[in-house]
């Protein structure tokens, strides 16, 4: 077992655990976006960030990759921290203005405006990756993936073409933290959406 | 070698001892006539765009056409940078050591006549003192040269990078063979670490430390180590891994296989910036003849150890230079950061151990195998020891590469070796790191180019790019110019990089516009270490440097942006007006012919005048005016 502190109380997990496993399963608040225990973690969304403080020294790691170790010490709630979440909120809610999940989750740290003009009033997607996860990761195809990159980044079917690929498992639209993929599935599949929903016969 | 002395034929012969290395590098010593004349044509970058090509080509034609007695027909070599770019293109001739700059190749037949064959320089094509006007014969005598110290830079320009023979012949491969015959590869190792040899791709980590590092990860769980050469380079305005691996391949082939031999691999690759063609042609070259020459690939120099390398071609993103970006890219995926939390020595290349490191830092490895590390770490200062690779550009004199001592200062390497600023007044600011680094202003000009007084100064050695500013550059237009640069090349993987950098310019893009406010300022800030603190990689945890530094010395020049809606430096175009001072103008007319907007008028030798209402503020006016009449305010 690994024993460590979190908020300066002494916690003990196996080893393995990421930082935000074991804050998690003490009860420690930590947001996050882009993490998702059915696939692997990507440290995307940056939400999950927590300080690492040896001495004077200190760094802001993401939790849901940083792997415990013996005797460190995290803090989930500095100034630098809040720093990051409140900035990254502000971002969010003017990039998905459309999201209600992302519109909660801010308001719940405390952030309820953005300095920033919201640039597409009905986007929801905040590019996390999980969909594409999951279509990769469990049901092993790929159908869609995360193109281009830098600020054209875009969650598609390759060449933006309806795809046979995609079975209409629904997965990516389940995992989707921000209800952006129900809209986005209709152009991933050549049939349409409607077929989505298994029917019961 | 495209002419001279060819008789030599040593091509394609196995070496098998360092002592055959030695009986080759007299041969080709010896075989060499030193009163030959030699023409070392520079086929940089620089002068390659000023057009050395034609330069060569005319050597060839006119010495091929010509009655030249043989013992005078020159050696035409075309080399690597030899310096000094901006004075491109240059030309060495040997044996007087002749330096001639800004050749034509109309000037090549007098050339040949009076150097060559007469034995007498061509004046006009000497280095002028910029002082004196007084003609300088050769490189040693002139400062830019003299005041540096070339341990790195040496052989580039006097080479010919495409034959192993020449490299042989000025020491080649000695470092390597007294290695494999001398030391065991722990022996490599502290060399290297003794000497204190930090990376040179930016962020200094100790060299042998990172050697270790793999080694102990190896002892660990065992299997494969890699071996890796950075040579992605991609920050504006730097070129001197591009030069090195142009001008002196094989220094950084002998390094990559002396860093095999220390940790055990077998395998190594050179990960090339795909803009870079000539240098991997030149290093395909070189891994050629080293090849036939027994130097690389099995059993090298007889001595049991194997080891090959490949050329891997950049996916032409910046962010592949990134250590875990150019591993993913390698491995032939989309070259996309990941979480390090695990170091790369540990799991690099398909999860194995691996050892990246920057082409100058390669190049410096078999300096210190062969002089060893108590010679290297006497250069510099005691936490940044050897020299570095400088490419200074912008506004200064010497546009060119410049190698110094690490912990040189500043004012040293800009107004001494780069001659100040073209108007002679004092430089504003200088850009070290590029993208990733800050922008130091000149009351701090003493400051020592080293890795920790840089950062202490908020900036970065990064890769050494050093961008030189006057009083016409505005740091709110360097701050965007940089963002929008990382803007293009983030990876788009996590936010804070992804929308914030985005976010920092279009405040930026406010200011410059008079758009801004002091709470903008402080917004811009926390913004910065936001996005500092939470990016994925070193691209977007530096991004904001650039910025935050100038606002951090130039705080007043934001303010006269966001107060006074001015832009000092008469840069940010919605903040400048244009008009005629009439006192200056003749009347000349040429502002008014090419004015793109029609809008300057007056009759000829009269006082003209600009309608402010129409002007677009693109300067052509400023630009054209012979009597600086043009004023900008
Ligand atoms: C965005 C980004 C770009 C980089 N580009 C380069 C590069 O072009 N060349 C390089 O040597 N290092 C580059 N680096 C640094 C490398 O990640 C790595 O630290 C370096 O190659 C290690 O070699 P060194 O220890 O010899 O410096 C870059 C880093 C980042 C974050
Ligand atoms: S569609 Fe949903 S799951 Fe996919 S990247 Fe966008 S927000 Fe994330
Ligand atoms: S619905 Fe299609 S795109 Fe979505 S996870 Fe399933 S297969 Fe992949
Ligand atoms: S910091 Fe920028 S380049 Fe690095 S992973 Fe994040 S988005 Fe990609
Ligand atoms: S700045 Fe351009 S548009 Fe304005 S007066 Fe001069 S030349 Fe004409
Ligand atoms: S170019 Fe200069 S001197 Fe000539 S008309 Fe224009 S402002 Fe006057
Ligand atoms: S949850 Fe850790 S980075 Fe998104
Ligand atoms: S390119 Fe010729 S001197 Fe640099």
């Amino acid at each position: 077992m690994i024993k460590f502190n979190i908020n300066d109380t002494e916690v003990e997990v196996e080893p393995g655990c990421t930082v935000l496993e074991a804050a998690r399963q003490y009860g420690f608040d930590i947001p996050t976006l882009c993490h998702h225990e059915a696939v692997a973690p990507s440290g995307a969304c940056r939400l999950c960030m927590v300080e690492l403080r040896e001495g004077d020294w200190s760094k802001l790691v993401a939790s849901c990759i940083y792997p415990v170790a013996e005797g460190i010490n995290i803090y989930t709630e500095t100034e630098r921290i809040q720093n990051v979440r409140k900035w990254l909120f502000e971002m969010l809610l003017a990039k998905c203005p459309a999201s209600t999940e992302i519109k909660e989750m801010a308001s719940k740290y405390g952030v309820d405006s953005t300095r920033f003009p919201a640039e597409n009033p009905d986007e929801e997607c905040m590019l996390c990756g999980l969909c594409t996860r999951v279509c990769e990761e469990i049901v092993g195809l790929s159908a869609i993936s995360l193109v281009d990159r830098g600020v054209y980044k875009k969650v598609g079917s390759p060449f933006a073409q309806p795809t046979d690929v995609c079975v209409a498992c629904g997965c990516c639209v389940s995992i989707c933290p921000t209800g952006a993929m129900r809209s986005r599935i209709d152009a991933v599949r050549r049939t349409p959406a409607v077929t989505l929903t298994p029917l019961a016969l | 070698m495209i002419n001279g002395n060819t008789a030599l034929n040593i091509d394609n012969i196995r070496l098998n001892s360092h002592e055959d290395l030695d009986a080759l590098r007299q041969k080709i010593i010896d075989s060499h006539d030193p009163d030959q004349p030699e023409v070392l044509v520079c086929h940089g970058t620089g002068c390659i765009a000023n057009g050395s090509k034609e330069v060569m080509a005319a050597f060839e034609k006119i010495c091929a056409d010509s009655d030249i007695d043989v013992k005078v027909m020159p050696g035409i070599k075309a080399t690597g940078c030899q310096g000094l770019c901006s004075k491109g293109p240059l030309l060495r001739i040997n044996p007087q050591g002749l330096f001639y700059q800004q050749v034509k190749p109309g000037d090549v037949e007098e050339i040949v006549q009076k150097t060559i064959i007469g034995n007498e320089p061509v004046e006009r094509l000497l280095y002028k003192d910029p002082k004196t006007g007084e003609a300088i014969h050769t490189e040693e005598e002139i400062p830019f040269y003299n005041l540096q110290e070339r341990i790195i830079l040496k052989n580039i320009g006097k080479i010919d990078p495409t034959d192993i023979h020449d490299k042989i012949s000025v020491g080649g491969y000695q470092a390597l063979a007294k290695a494999l015959n001398t030391m065991t590869p722990e022996e490599v190792v502290t060399e290297i670490t003794n000497s204190g040899l930090r990376g040179r791709g930016g962020a200094g980590f100790p060299t042998g430390r990172k050697w270790q590092g793999a080694l102990k990860a190896v002892e660990k769980k065992g299997g494969p180590v890699y071996v890796v050469v950075n040579g992605d380079e991609g920050d504006p305005g730097a070129f001197m891994d591009c030069a090195i691996m142009e001008g002196d391949p094989h220094a950084v082939l002998e390094g990559l296989i002396l860093g095999a031999y220390a940790l055990g691999a077998n395998k190594g690759y050179l990960y090339i910036r795909a803009e870079y063609p000539l240098a991997v042609k030149h290093l395909e070259m070189a891994m050629e003849q080293a090849r036939a020459h027994g130097l690389l690939g099995d059993n090298i120099l007889n001595s049991g150890f194997s080891f090959d390398a490949q050329i891997n071609r950049g996916a032409g993103a910046f962010v592949c230079g990134e250590s875990t970006a150019l591993f993913t890219s390698i491995e032939g995926k989309a070259g996309t950061p990941r979480p390090k939390y695990v170091r790369s020595v540990e799991e690099g290349l398909w999860g194995n151990p691996t050892v990246l490191n920057n082409v100058e830092t390669w190049a410096n490895v078999p300096l210190i195998i062969e002089k060893g590390a108590d010679w290297y770490s006497k250069i510099g200062v005691p936490k940044s020891t050897g020299t570095k690779v400088f490419c200074l550009v912008g506004k200064v004199n010497n546009v060119g590469l410049v190698e110094v001592p690490m912990g040189s200062p500043i004012t040293k390497i800009v107004d001494e070796i780069g001659g100040g600023i073209p108007s002679g007044k004092p430089f504003k600011a200088v850009q070290t790191g590029g993208p990733s680094g800050g922008c130091i202003p000149n009351r701090l000009k003493d400051t020592p180019m080293d890795f920790d007084s840089l950062t202490q100064a908020g900036a970065m050695m990064g890769s050494g790019a050093m961008i030189v500013m006057d009083e016409h550059d505005c740091v709110v237009d360097v701050g965007r110019y940089f963002l929008r640069f990382l803007e293009e090349e983030s990876c788009g993987k996590c936010i804070p990089c992804r929308l914030g950098l985005t976010k920092m310019r279009e405040i930026l893009d406010n200011f410059s516009s008079g758009k801004g406010s002091e709470k903008d300022i402080e917004d811009l800030t926390s913004l910065a270490k936001a996005i500092q603190d939470g990016a994925l990689c070193a691209l977007g945890t530096s991004a904001p440097n650039p910025c935050l530094t100038t606002i951090k010395f130039f705080k007043e020049e934001y303010l006269a942006h966001v107060n006074d809606q001015k832009c000092p430096a008469g840069v940010c175009k919605d903040l400048i007006t244009y008009s005629i001072d009439p006192d200056a103008c003749t009347g000349c007319r040429s502002c008014a012919r090419q004015c793109p907007q029609d809008c300057i008028s007056g009759k000829k030798k009269e006082v003209h005048v600009i309608d402010e209402q129409k002007c677009i503020r693109c300067g052509i006016c400023m630009d054209t005016c012979k009597f600086n009449a043009v004023l900008v305010s």
